[in-house]
């Protein structure tokens, strides 16, 4: 496993497919974030007929309701990848500290979180969504909980396993031996080695939240209307694709150029991570 | 006890007690709901007396554990309730669906599983070839498409402008086997792009992790030809992972069938739960969950089995 400083220099020097990965991602992320001030309209603002064609007024033409589609495209951009920031950093939290407690620690609550986690991992993320989306409505702080819980039991395992190897290891056992708490241990000793492999986890996890939350709300089950949306928009302008147009496929392929592009640093960071010291 | 045999029991073991947790999930997540089953049922103006005779009638008034035993054993006979929104037996909403979903799944897998060994056993034995690179770079991104990204695609190019496919799978229960063949093609070979990624890139790695051995650089060197290396002295020795793999994402397919029924409206589980789900038909909701649940436990059951029987090795473990 790499060292913390090895790991950090690495970050400096990313090849070709990570720095498309990086570009890509940080135009999204400049796209979220100045989204009102880029978009030629109001998130739900009617602006003509329903489907108007591309060019004239509209440069991507209006959708089902006349909504100007750039709009709805940079509004949802925005709202997806937000709400997919958001989700997995508290997947992250709620995931990676009982994993740490319970790699350090070991014994009873190792074995009770680890049954936890691997019924909650018995049934796909898209299912139990579902289902608890039935139970408790489908709201969107329901959505950011349970998306955030299903995906921490991914997170927890991970980073278990990554701790596990940690935890044995003599500086591990230094630290305890001259009496530093639980704390310590976990957030100075077994944290900063842990975290190249868990950094490259997070992009991962954000690409399943995206992946997940458009799914969602392409079932209509998702953000709700009028929140502009990449899976919902998908959904409303679905039956265009009779006629030949590929704008519902817009916003598909906007979630599928974020997450190839997230792989591809998602790629170059665990591969950073799982290199040997040198 | 052979190891073998005490192996499986414990995992059966484990799989039923995760089942079992997921049936308690599912059940008392509907008894947490406001009102109950003779509400729901009877609808909001129902006298006080009707509702007591419906409770009686439903056994709604029997303790929490005899009504979630009784729920179980109920299900297992296929007596899953009435629906919350058209009142008819949940039992006859699935029948059919049930088995258009199983239909498309099995059309689904017998397209992606041989096709993508194949591709996973050709990009092994021409590595880092052009053909090795595009495979690559192609699975790559369909592992990251949404499944209805890809679904829509195909619609667009072989419905709207070849008109070769219907974009919808009209299916009926007395229709031949080539025409239903003919109209599910289409959502069978979404879901086996989106599978297909992850079988091919994995047999194509545990392919040459075997070719490494010296047994292999043996057969090369004894002048044999290099498919047959791959196909008979690298494959056998790579099945485990490869097995484990296509098991794992036959399961995978329960949710790409949600998605792509959706897309092309195809009568079958997913679609019934989606719009179970919208409307909060309970009944539904909890007995397709549970279909959903059960594959998917015994399919993960079936690949941590198959994987140690191919691969004694791993009953050594820790």
């Amino acid at each position: 496993m790499v060292t913390w400083p090895a790991f950090r220099r690495a970050l400096l020097f990313p090849p070709l497919s990570a720095w498309i990965g990086i570009i890509v991602v940080a135009a999204y992320i400049l796209v979220a974030v100045l989204g009102p001030f880029l978009s030629p309209h109001g998130e739900t603002e009617i602006v003509g007929a329903a489907y108007q064609p591309w060019g004239g007024p509209f440069v991507l033409g209006t959708d089902n309701l006349g909504r100007d589609m750039l709009t709805r495209l940079i509004y949802g951009a925005r709202n997806t990848t937000g709400l997919a920031v958001v989700i997995a950093a508290i997947a992250f939290v709620i995931g990676c500290f009982p994993a740490l407690l319970a790699a350090t620690l070991g014994g009873w609550i190792d074995q009770v979180l680890g049954r936890f986690v691997d019924v909650v991992m018995s049934i796909p993320a898209l299912i139990f969504a579902m289902l608890f989306l039935s139970f408790f409505g489908n709201t969107i702080p329901v959505l950011i909980v349970v998306i955030a819980i299903l995906e921490a039991t991914r997170v927890f395992r991970v980073a278990r396993s990554v701790a596990k190897t940690i935890v044995v290891l003599d500086y591990v056992e230094a630290a305890r031996l001259r009496g530093e708490g639980l704390l310590w241990i976990t957030c100075r000793e077994i944290l900063p080695n842990a975290l190249p492999p868990l950094i490259a986890e997070f992009g991962l996890r954000f690409c399943f939240v995206v992946l997940l939350i458009s799914s969602l709300s392409f079932l209509g089950l998702g953000i709700q209307p009028p929140r502009a949306d990449l899976g919902s928009m998908v959904r409303d302008n679905a039956t265009l694709i009779s006629f030949g147009s590929v704008l519902p496929l817009l916003p598909a392929a906007a979630i599928g150029l974020l997450v190839v592009a997230m792989n591809m640093i998602v790629d170059w960071i665990s591969d950073l991570a799982s290199r040997s010291k040198r | 006890m052979h190891p073998l045999v005490r192996m499986v029991l414990k995992r059966v073991l484990l799989g039923l007690a995760t089942l079992l947790l997921v049936c308690m999930i599912i059940f008392l997540g509907v008894e947490l709901q406001p009102g109950d089953a003779a509400q729901a049922l009877l609808g909001q103006d129902a006298t006080p007396e009707s509702l007591a005779a419906m409770r009686q009638e439903l056994g709604l008034n029997r303790p929490l554990y005899t009504r979630f035993s009784s729920w179980i054993a109920n299900s297992f006979h296929g007596d899953f309730g009435k629906s919350y929104a058209n009142k008819r037996e949940v039992g006859d909403l699935i029948g059919t669906r049930l088995f258009n979903t199983l239909f498309l799944a099995a059309l689904a897998g017998s397209i992606a599983v041989p096709m993508s060994l194949m591709l996973g056993v050709l990009s092994a034995l021409y590595r880092n070839s052009p053909f090795d690179r595009i495979t690559s770079i192609v699975s790559l991104s369909f592992i990251s498409f949404p499944e209805y990204l890809i679904g829509y695609i195909l619609i667009l190019f072989f419905t709207v402008k070849w008109n070769l496919f219907p974009s919808l799978s009209q299916v009926t229960p007395t229709m031949g086997i080539f025409e239903r063949i003919y109209q599910t093609l289409l959502p069978a070979i979404t879901l086996s792009l989106a599978m297909s990624a992850h079988i091919i890139r994995l047999t194509r790695a545990a392919i040459l992790n075997v070719i490494a051995s010296p047994y292999i650089e043996m057969a090369h060197l004894k002048g044999v030809k290099p498919l047959r290396v791959i196909t008979w002295h690298a494959l056998p020795n790579a099945l485990a992972p490869i097995i484990n793999v296509v098991i794992l994402n036959l399961a995978y397919l329960l949710v790409g069938v949600v998605i792509v029924e959706v897309v092309f409206v195809y009568p079958g589980l997913g679609q019934l739960f989606v719009d179970a789900v919208s409307k909060r038909d309970f009944p539904v909701v909890q007995s397709v969950s549970l279909i959903f649940a059960a594959t998917y436990v015994t399919l993960n059951l079936l690949a941590d089995v198959l994987s140690v029987v191919t691969n004694p090795r791993l009953l050594h473990l820790r």
